[in-house]
């Protein structure tokens, strides 16, 4: 047992030190600048699916500090959470979708004015307008 | 392909999912399957008319990996709703029901969908003997020509299903064969990987779901161009030092510790189709090479028997002389070098054969 500590003890001191890059970052972040250039000329909307780019250990996370925590924040819960955020930069929003059991399931930058995923769906205020009612029904 | 008259949207309402519940699912299917989310409000269109397809899963000669890869889900995950959205109506490692019930079960399911079930498979079929894997006393053999005559498309999930897998390796004891050697007659989509990752698995379903069997575009082998179209070199993020010819010489050296290309190391990325690179495994945490271990090629045919997985491509059985100049050219100096031991390695080689 002594002989697999210090062996495990041995493993722990060796330094791991990552280079490694996959040079997708600033492409991604002039991707975003040139979009919202056409978001604010032409009312142009894009979105990037993060999930689809080969990005080296810990680049995601590179992207996401970059652009930053703006001024609105929004959170929902349907098949599991997921959270909108405006960036740091006005119309550039990082959308993220997890599952039930919080594994992220999608992870997308939107350049719009809005989500679309946070707007009313309309078959959902339908369905809220019968249960609305059936409720008032009710209650006089 | 219906098993009753209920859309999969109907379907996801019953389980009290909101329509922005249903976008949700509509954006991360997209993503899974690996399509750019312009194609979202299509995939929503389309899976708001589809209707959910019988699935008939028949378990062959396999170590039940595939089955274990497709239901690695804990709680209603995305890929747990694609995989619900069907009606699985036969997997004997799944269902509840045994022995006569289960038989019955498929029997009806078959009878029932009759030339629009899909027919999905893992594991190999021996031809050596029809005894060497039996369910309920007949042959795989028997069980996947019956079966198979009245499936709309057959899905071979898994290296094994769509190519012969481990079973068939050198000598093949019981002459294991995959799917297409047998079934000649009907539409395969092959989802080869040792296992596949599960949300290919799901992706593939998906696909179906959404724009039909024409609607998945196949490779050579018939694999779906959207997991399989691209190899793993071609989006691996180590590509890089692959480019400037630095590689790692051992996994305990400090180009391994630096992140540097594995492929001296025995990484079979260059002549691997699959999605590893970009979907990942274990929801998306890692693949292989991310964690420091060479791609060992398992979504192509007879990865098992082309030379040690340790070893570089240039001395094995992978692409020969096309392989070899590749590396060369790509690696610089290194590569050259590597090139030249290679066929060193290679005329000694055959030298030991004819010895």
């Amino acid at each position: 047992m002594s002989t697999q500590k210090s062996a495990s003890a041995a493993l722990q001191s060796i330094a791991v030190k990552v280079e490694n890059s996959s040079g997708n970052v600033l492409p991604i972040l002039h991707e975003v600048r040139h979009a919202l250039a056409r978001l604010l000329d032409g009312g142009d909307t894009c979105v990037i699916d993060l999930r689809a780019i080969p990005l080296a250990p810990g680049e995601e996370e590179s992207i996401l500090a970059a652009l930053g925590k703006g001024e609105v924040s929004a959170d929902f819960d349907a098949l599991g959470r997921s959270e909108v955020r405006e960036s740091a930069y006005g119309g550039c929003w990082v959308v993220t979708h997890y599952d039930e059991a919080g594994a992220t399931k999608a992870r997308f930058i939107e350049i719009t004015t809005i989500p679309d995923i946070l707007k009313s769906q309309s078959a959902d205020i339908a369905d809220g307008i019968e249960r609305l009612a059936a409720r008032l029904s009710v209650m006089t | 392909m219906t098993r009753d008259d209920a859309r999969l949207i109907d379907y996801l309402r019953a389980r009290g999912v909101s329509r922005r519940g249903f976008m949700k699912f509509c954006a991360a299917t997209t993503s899974l399957m690996a399509l750019p989310p312009s194609m979202i409000p299509r995939v929503a269109a389309a899976l708001e008319q589809a209707r959910r397809p019988s699935v008939i899963w028949l378990p062959f000669q396999e170590c039940t990996g595939c089955t274990e890869s497709i239901t690695r889900a804990h709680g209603a995950t995305i890929e747990q709703l694609v995989f619900e959205a069907i009606s699985l109506d036969y997997q004997h490692t799944l269902q509840a029901a045994a022995g006569d019930a289960a038989e019955e079960a498929k029997h009806k399911a078959m009878k029932d969908n009759w030339g629009t079930y899909l027919l999905a498979v893992d594991g190999s079929i021996p031809l050596g003997n029809k005894g060497y894997s039996t369910i309920a006393g007949h042959s795989n053999l028997d069980i996947l020509e019956e079966a198979a005559e009245g499936a709309a498309a057959i899905i071979a999930i898994g290296s094994c299903a769509a190519f012969g897998g481990i079973p068939k390796a050198a000598p093949n004891p019981t002459q294991a064969v995959s799917v297409s050697d047998i079934v000649k007659n009907k539409p395969i989509i092959n989802v080869s990987g040792c296992p596949p990752i599960p949300v290919v698995i799901t992706g593939v379903l998906a696909q179906v779901l959404t724009f039909g069997l024409e609607g998945v575009e196949v490779d050579h082998l018939g694999r779906p161009k959207a997991f399989f179209g691209q190899s793993i070199h071609d989006r691996c993020y180590r590509r890089p030092f692959y480019e400037r010819g630095q590689f790692a010489e051992t996994f305990d050296d400090e180009g391994a510790k630096a992140g540097w290309c594995l492929y001296k190391l025995g990484c079979k990325g260059p002549v691997t189709y699959n999605a590893c690179a970009t979907v990942k495994w274990n929801n998306g945490a890692s693949f292989p090479i991310e964690a420091g271990h060479g791609c060992i090629g398992c979504s192509e045919p007879d990865f098992w028997d082309r030379g040690g997985f340790y070893d570089a491509l240039s001395v094995t059985d992978w692409g020969g002389a096309k392989t070899v100049a590749a590396a060369a050219a790509a690696g610089v100096a290194v590569g050259a070098a590597a090139a030249a031991l290679a066929r060193s390695k290679q005329k000694k080689a055959r030298v030991e054969d004819k010895a």
